[in-house]
């Protein structure tokens, strides 16, 4: 099993050109959650890289054992996965490791001026813990992620709009972006949507690419969710939990729909971007540390 | 045993999939009114109760209050006809249930004690009446003997108490140590020792075929008689384990007549790879070919990509999900296998199976007993058991394919792949290489060791019978890999822990263990250390297992804290099961008593030779004798909807292929979402480069000329890539022959030729082999419902993969046509070349005449367009395959769902032309501005067709053959599967 690599030219000429320097705009660090089947942290780290926040991705059972402390970060995100292989609910059995053992730790955080994001298993981690709605701080399960309407794990991309302004919303028209999840249809009593719309805690909603409202019609709503809801934050709107995947779309060429688009753009003599829409995102949670 | 079981049983208050689950059913032809489901956990302890306090507190750790609802050890009280409880069989991997376990457990801050546990079901509530067979038929569809097993109650049975608790717990009686078989016997005698396995001196009955033949039998007698003793059945078994067909590779490593005396593998798939790396010089793209679990290709200065696909056929047949699960997580291993250890960073599939809508009534044993599956049922299990085991582990699956034909309606093939993606250094090490040392202890990690996928690698070489051990199927456990996965390959390995890693694949650890072995030569293994599931395992039984989800490493004793401390913190288990040593001998201990002693010359290569004979006749079938018809709308129509030309885009949405961030042409492209014949995404973020895959297969033209059809399997594998814009400089190959009735001299014939098919195109193309897998006998034999034998061969199949590098993902082009006025070529001459193609099988015939392929113009041509997308002026590329030109020009103009006009040549049978598989062809489309560059770049090749127009398809020869709406087209091609 040896092979000399020495003397080898660069294939193509161009990986020798570095990739663009990504400036740090904040000195608060974000924790990114991983373990037990969490499988989005790689390119969560990278999305905030590119955004200007620096991170650590920490292994849940090295927080619990105080290898961590989570009150070096200002950011705490969940990312997105298939923890516990979805057994027992997805997000439930992961949520109950952080319950079980972390929860004092997390409301000390919860206080203090920090963020928690939650995307896919990530918001179905937030939902179980109650961390999202949280009405009056009562972190108790007023929403749910149930199984899509089709019974199967959908993956493709959707097209979201801001429900509401908020320090997450800012600046955005539209995301486009993923999901791949098989429990992403979003539940809860007539009760609560009505405290969340009054609240302003709709957040994204899934649409048509028009934007005009998907009305529960699949496949711009992907999975039935109630009044297409997408993401929702908490009452003080620090928590977000969000079932689209951002992250996986932060360049161009990441969109479904980049070769057709470029068509259109070249011919008319526009320049390409190199980012997505969907940074936007991003850079709004950094610069709210900034 | 258990003292004591509680029984939760969780619903939903409404459960929204309630209406598609019961469609789907009814769909199958089952009329049901509803089919609800209740989700059951069993505790079954002995070392402690829980209270009506606790269960209720275990029950809320277990649902969701907002939209579900449970009860303790009380029937949930619905109104239905039937009840179906269907549960897991002793020993099968229950994931549903250890995750309860571990919710408990961290509950309570408690551990089980070994034999408690949290064991799965689900409960089905059946409303409707239904006659027995449908009732016999529903249960089939919901349970798989082989690893479920299965209550059924009427709703008066029900009654109050409902079902009955059940615990699958395992029984084993405590077998001897380990005993010495007796190899001087009569022939006969020998020869079903080797067929049917070593007689169990408890029971009597055959532990499971060895494989072995007489001959290598004879060897391994003359072998221990000059040691003066008998094998002990650990020795046997392992030794049937190493020298099976799955390891060996017996067929490929034969000679084989008088003009290949050195094997199949080592003259057309190594020997093209030789040949091509010495040609390339400078240029070679290999890192590692063909001695590591996958083989690998430079990605750029930095990385290196893996890629290696295998099959899983025979255990995929019994149980479709466990099987194509466990082929898609072991595959996986191929991966964090490789070298040090590298990501997986892209899955890939590809499914033969018979056609869905047949229903065959065939058995595995006489008197209809052991049926096989149906179709349908093994698509859903494969498609879901794939699906399952990429989405869990974080790895996105962008590309995969179907091939549908009655040939695989006895036995399935089910391809498994991983690209995995690895520095090419960490610090001062490469880490592609890997050396155990003499002293470096052996560690087990991953998974437990249980009784399951007994004989696996011996199993899947002999043809499917009646007496298929059911221990061979096992159901993988995507979460206890995902977490072993990232501990080695996100920390372990630039931590620098360990020296030398492999996977636990056919064979188990007497298989990886005594692979390792050879880096040092020798190893010392204590089977009393390993970790089991359930005790009562003999020391054979240990040895062989293929329990799923475990590595194992070498570690230098000064790492070991460190290693075992991290993988702890991981809450991933492992085991010091020994020492590697340079004794030159592989010596198993169990208890204190030596099990296994043999020189691991002996073990790796005391296999006798064989030399095989081969015959070929070249067969001769008939042609069809329709006229072409006057309009060919309706043709057009029929073959879209053809299963495998059809749009089977419910798969590529079931599976995730956005993860790790990268997508950049998926699976489905264009508004008109066509599949695609390859995929490109990034494996590095930070990188322009990109991986690309594809593939060609061509099962039909085997049986015409099995030459050709490795070209065109060759061929098209290759052009997906080009047609993205990869250049044929960067492009890897991997071979996948999966054939039938290997033993006959025909099908060895057919063999032969297809080899140097893969030798003279990969040579000429320079698209070297790094990595291929072969399994020979993919035949069922079995009997009809008149008690008939029956034998069903797949066609002699062969799978080219191809992995290739882009340089810039952002001037990779997409298949759908993009804007109206745009120009249509078809590059590449089309010949009259239907034989075995789908058109021919649409008239009913088979034909004669497969696609030639003139390589010299091909590559040219293929360089060419390589060159002007790299210009940035191609709009779309389509390669023409499966079902010819029309089909290509309607999946153009459906994935951009905007219409196109088209003239064919005259003089030609426009059915002909039209549907012709000719190889080297594309539909590109290109914008009016580039119509200059782009003809000066391609010249001759560039043959404008029509132009993107309107909202319909119409193509005109010398009158008008086709004009369809877009939106007919995209009715037809996405028709047959709708439902699924």
């Amino acid at each position: 099993m040896k092979t000399t690599i020495s003397g080898r030219k660069n294939l193509s000429g161009r990986a020798g050109k570095n990739s663009p320097p990504y400036p740090l705009k904040t000195d608060a660090k974000a924790i990114i959650m991983s373990g037990y089947g969490i499988n989005s942290e790689m390119e969560t780290q990278e999305v905030f890289k590119r955004a200007g926040m620096d991170s650590d991705i920490v292994h849940i059972n090295d927080l619990i054992a105080g290898r961590k402390t989570l009150s070096d970060y200002r950011l705490l995100v969940f990312p997105g996965g298939f923890s516990y292989g979805d057994d027992t609910g997805a997000g439930n059995a992961y949520a109950n490791r952080v319950r079980n053992n972390l929860w004092d730790e997390l409301e000390r955080f919860l206080d203090n001026d920090t963020l928690v994001l939650g995307i896919c298993n990530g918001f179905q981690i937030l939902a179980n813990l109650g961390l999202v709605p949280a009405f009056d701080k009562k972190y108790e399960r007023d929403i749910a992620l149930m199984p899509n309407q089709k019974g199967v794990l959908e993956c493709r991309f959707v097209t979201l709009k801001p429900a509401s302004d908020n320090i997450w919303t800012r600046g955005i028209e539209r995301m486009y972006c993923p999901i791949a999840h098989g429990e992403g249809n979003f539940f809860c009593s007539p009760e609560t949507l009505v405290h969340l719309k009054t609240k302003n805690m709709i957040t994204f909603q899934y649409c048509r690419d028009d934007l005009s409202p998907a009305n529960g019609e699949y496949p711009d709503n992907p999975n039935g969710s109630t009044e297409d809801i997408a993401g929702i934050t908490s009452e003080d709107g620090k928590v977000l939990g969000l079932m689209p995947h951002p992250e996986r779309a932060m360049n161009f060429t990441n969109l479904y729909d980049w070769p057709y688009q470029k068509e259109i753009m070249k011919r008319a003599g526009k320049k390409l971007p190199q980012e997505s829409v969907n940074m936007q995102f991003f850079k709004n949670i950094v610069n709210y540390f900034c | 045993m258990t003292s004591f079981i509680h029984r939760i049983e969780v619903h939903f208050k409404q459960d929204p999939r309630l209406k598609t689950r019961t469609a789907k059913i009814r769909s199958l032809g089952i009329p049901i009114r509803e089919l609800c489901l209740i989700d059951v956990y069993t505790i079954a302890t002995s070392s402690r109760d829980f209270t009506n306090d606790e269960l209720d507190r275990i029950g809320a750790q277990l649902i969701s209050p907002l939209i579900q609802e449970y009860t303790i050890d009380t029937a949930t009280e619905a109104d239905f006809d039937y009840a179906i409880e269907v549960g897991f069989l002793p020993g099968v991997t229950d994931n549903v249930g250890t995750t309860a376990k571990q919710t408990i457990e961290d509950y309570f801050s408690i551990r089980f004690k070994d034999g408690d546990a949290v064991y799965s079901s689900h409960l089905f509530f059946i409303c409707g009446k239904l006659p027995e067979d449908a009732l016999q038929k529903l249960t089939t569809i919901l349970a798989n003997p082989l690893v479920n097993r299965v209550q059924i109650r009427t709703y008066e049975e029900y009654g109050k108490k409902g079902m009955d608790p059940l615990v699958p717990d395992v029984h084993l009686h405590e077998l001897p140590a380990s005993e010495a078989v007796d190899l001087d016997l009569d022939d006969n005698v020998l020869t079903r020792l080797g067929k049917e396995g070593i007689p169990d001196t408890l029971t009597g009955q055959r532990r499971g075929p060895l494989a072995l033949d007489l001959r290598q039998l004879h060897t391994i007698r003359d072998y221990f008689s000059k040691k003066g003793r008998k094998p002990t059945d650990v020795e046997l078994e392992s030794l049937a384990q190493t020298w099976s067909e799955h390891c060996k590779h017996t067929i490929f490593a034969s000679a084989m007549d008088d003009d290949v005396p050195n094997g199949l593998y080592k003259t057309f798939i190594q020997g093209a790879t030789n040949k091509i790396r010495r040609e390339k010089g400078d240029k070679d793209i290999c890192v590692s070919v063909f001695t590591d679990n996958s083989g690998a290709i430079h990605f750029d200065d930095t990385y290196i990509v893996t890629h290696k696909v295998e099959t899983h056929n025979s255990p995929s047949a019994l149980d479709p999900f466990g099987g194509a699960l466990t082929g898609i997580v072991g595959v996986n291993r191929d991966t964090i296998g490789f070298g040090l250890g590298a990501k997986p960073c892209l899955n890939y599939y590809g499914y033969c199976v018979g056609d869905p809508d047949s229903d065959p009534v065939l058995y595995r044993g006489k008197n209809k007993t052991n049926p096989i599956l149906s179709p349908r049922q093994i698509l859903d299990g494969v498609v879901r058991g794939v699906g399952v085991g990429g989405n869990c582990s974080g790895i996105p699956t962008p590309q995969g394919w179907c091939y549908f034909h009655d040939r695989y309606t006895g036995k399935p093939l089910v391809f498994a792949g991983t690209v995995g993606v690895m520095p090419i250094r960490h610090k001062d090490r490469n880490l592609f290489e890997k050396q155990a040392n003499p002293g470096d202890l052996i560690v087990m990690a991953g998974g437990r060791v249980g009784k399951d996928g007994i004989h696996g690698a011996t199993f899947s070489s002999e043809a499917l019978d009646p007496a298929s051990p059911v221990t061979a199927v096992q159901i993988g456990d995507p979460i206890t890999q995902k977490k072993l996965s990232d501990v080695i390959i996100k920390e372990a390995r630039d931590l620098g822990l360990y020296r030398s890693i492999t996977d636990n694949g056919a064979g188990g650890i007497s298989c990886s263990v005594a692979e390792m072995a050879k880096e040092c030569n020798g190893c010392h293994v204590f089977l009393d250390q390993v970790p089991l599931k359930y005790p009562g395992m003999a020391p054979w039984e240990i040895w062989i297992s293929e329990s799923q989800e475990r590595m194992t490493l070498a570690i230098p004793k000064e790492k070991l804290d460190d290693f075992m401390d991290l993988v702890q913190r991981r809450d991933v288990e492992a085991t010091v099961i020994g020492k590697f040593t340079d004794s030159g001998r592989c010596v198993v201990e169990f208890h204190g008593d030596v099990v296994m002693d043999v020189e691991l010359d002996f073990l790796h290569d005391g296999l006798p030779k064989k030399h095989l004979k081969t015959t070929y006749t070249q067969k001769k079938y008939p042609e069809p004798g329709t006229p072409c018809p006057p309009r060919l709308d309706q043709t057009v129509l029929s073959m879209l909807q053809r299963k495998n030309i059809c749009s089977k885009e419910f798969i590529s949405t079931q599976y995730d292929h956005t993860v790790q961030g990268g997508h950049i042409l998926g699976p489905v492209q264009g508004k008109g979402r066509v599949q695609a014949t390859a995929s490109l995404t990034k494996v590095v973020l930070d990188s322009e480069k990109g991986v690309g895959l594809s593939q060609g297969i061509f099962p039909l033209y085997s049986e015409i000329d099995p030459y050709l059809m490795a070209a065109a399997a060759i061929d098209t594998a290759i052009r997906g890539l080009i047609a993205c814009g990869i250049s044929l400089d960067n492009i890897a190959l991997l071979d996948n022959f999966c054939w039938c009735s290997s033993d006959e001299p025909e099908r060895l014939g057919q063999l032969k030729l297809a080899a140097k098919g893969c030798y003279d195109f990969a040579t000429a193309f320079g698209t070297p082999y790094i990595s291929g897998k072969d399994s020979m006998f993919n035949d069922f034999s079995g009997f009809d419902a008149d008690n008939a034998p029956v034998r069903i061969s797949v066609p002699p199949t062969l799978l080219i993969s191809s992995l290739g590098i882009h340089d810039d993902v952002a001037k990779a082009v997409s298949i759908d046509a993009k804007i109206e006025g745009d120009v249509v070529y078809v590059i590449g001459e089309t010949f009259p070349e239907l034989g075995g193609s789908e058109y021919f099988s649409f008239l009913g015939s088979i034909g004669n005449t497969v696609p030639k392929l003139d390589f010299k113009k091909v590559i040219s041509r293929y360089r060419r367009l390589t060159a002007a997308i790299a210009k940035e002026i191609v709009a779309s590329a389509y390669p023409v395959n499966h079902g010819g030109l029309a089909m290509a020009l309607a999946k153009v103009a459906i994935a951009g769902r905007i219409g196109m006009e088209i003239a064919i040549p005259s003089g030609f049978r426009p059915d002909y032309y039209l549907f012709s598989e000719s190889l080297g062809r594309f539909v590109v489309t290109v914008s009016q501005d580039n119509k200059k560059d782009f003809e000066k770049i391609m010249g001759f090749d560039a043959i404008q067709m029509g132009t993107i127009r309107g909202g319909a398809l119409r193509i005109t020869g010398q009158k008008n053959i086709v004009d369809l709406p877009v939106e007919e087209l995209e009715i037809a091609y996405k028709s047959p599967f709708l439902r699924y």
